[in-house]
């Protein structure tokens, strides 16, 4: 894998401009990784990036660790520091600010609508991300049931992540995905 | 695994909390660093929860409605909700060295952990009992995500609106399924959404 200073620079950018954009969280951000690092670059191929989704998820932490992955894959340590500072920067700055100026907001009417405005879009995002993971991930029907029996146990019951994750890990070590 | 009770963290904050008093504890820096560096290694997907757990009601560096009042704030800010909550946390009790400091707590420890994670994978990437293992965890991981958005999407409902599951299903047909560009979709969509919510109140 090339590491040149264009492709830092690719990274830097994107991500500096994706911490922007990624309301709701890491997880609802994670479509957009995967069409600019697969579709648009070919930094990574559909499998790898299920698999680097399912490394981030397996690691204690933020979420937002996937994009650590994804800079690493493309360019070493280098590009993992570069990757996670563009990931955190702008919006870490400007969760500053705002925090900063929030006693001056308490109470203010615009807050209530802003936040009821975001929920519904941040529930679309969330939902492509699962979509678009499932079907970057899924080789067949079996793979299919695990989503689908994972979802429907964690709607119905509360299910520890690391359960699911061990039942799941477990189902394709014994071949049946 | 810790088998506690953890918060939800699709849990709606209180409407309108009433004023809290001052904290009573400050922390410093190095235990601002240990407090989130702890909280992001002990949290598997939902970290806010360890967060509430942390700062409410073992170290009570917050009362629950100043917790209430920062996570609503943090929910609305782009960028990962819990690295918002360490920044806005840490700026308060430690100007912008606590921010900075709190925020390397978070993603210090997870940024190591995860390049060595991916150093192996860059190894041993392509051996087939990890490739299916790791294809499991993912079809897992969306089934999970499935889930919460099921949850979080019945007080949609409940509000006799149909706006509300209108946008989500807009968002969804445009990001999940036509894969267009995030940033041109939200600029439509959020000032939509947000409009909509305002003019309702």
């Amino acid at each position: 894998m090339k590491t040149d200073g264009g492709t830092l620079l690719t990274l830097a950018s994107f991500f500096a401009v994706l911490s922007l954009f990624a309301i709701g969280g890491g997880n609802s951000a994670v479509p957009e990784m995967h069409r600019f690092s697969v579709d648009v670059q070919h930094w990574l191929t559909d499998r790898q990036f299920a698999d680097t989704f399912a490394l981030a998820q397996l690691t204690p932490g933020p979420n937002l660790i996937i994009v650590t992955l994804i800079g690493y894959h493309v360019a070493g340590v280098l590009g993992a520091l570069v990757t996670t500072l563009a990931m955190c920067g702008p919006s870490g700055v400007f969760a500053f600010f705002v925090g900063r100026a929030s006693d001056r907001f308490k109470g203010a009417s615009w807050h209530g609508a802003v936040s009821r405005g975001l929920v519904p879009v941040t529930l679309g995002l969330t939902a492509s991300s699962a979509i678009v993971i499932a079907t970057t991930a899924d080789y067949g029907w079996v793979a299919a049931a695990i989503t689908a029996g994972t979802a429907l146990t964690a709607y119905f019951m509360r299910v520890h992540p690391l359960w699911a994750f061990a039942v799941a890990a477990l189902l394709g070590l014994s071949g049946l995905i | 695994m810790n088998s506690a009770p953890i918060p939800s963290s699709t849990e709606p904050p209180a409407a309108n909390p009433p004023p809290s008093p001052a904290p009573q504890i400050q922390p410093t820096l190095w235990e601002l660093f240990a407090a989130f560096a702890t909280i992001s290694l002990s949290g598997f997907g939902g970290v806010l929860a360890w967060s509430r757990r942390m700062m409410v009601e073992e170290r009570k560096w917050l009362t629950p409605e100043q917790f209430n009042e920062a996570y609503a704030l943090c929910a609305i800010l782009p960028g990962g909700n819990i690295l918002n909550f360490s920044v806005i946390f840490g700026s308060r009790f430690r100007g912008p060295a606590g921010a900075l400091v709190a925020i390397a707590g978070l993603m210090g420890p997870p940024l190591l952990l995860v390049m060595i994670i991916g150093a192996i994978y860059a190894h041993y990437g392509d051996v087939p009992a990890l490739r299916r293992m790791l294809t499991g965890v993912a079809c897992a991981a969306a089934g999970l995500m499935m889930a919460t958005v099921a949850k979080m999407m019945r007080p949609l409902f409940r509000n006799r609106a149909v706006i509300g599951p209108v946008i989500a299903l807009a968002t969804f047909v445009s990001i999940g399924l036509m894969h267009w560009p995030l940033p041109l979709v939200l600029a439509v969509i959020v000032p939509v959404s947000i409009g909509i919510a305002w003019v309702r109140i």
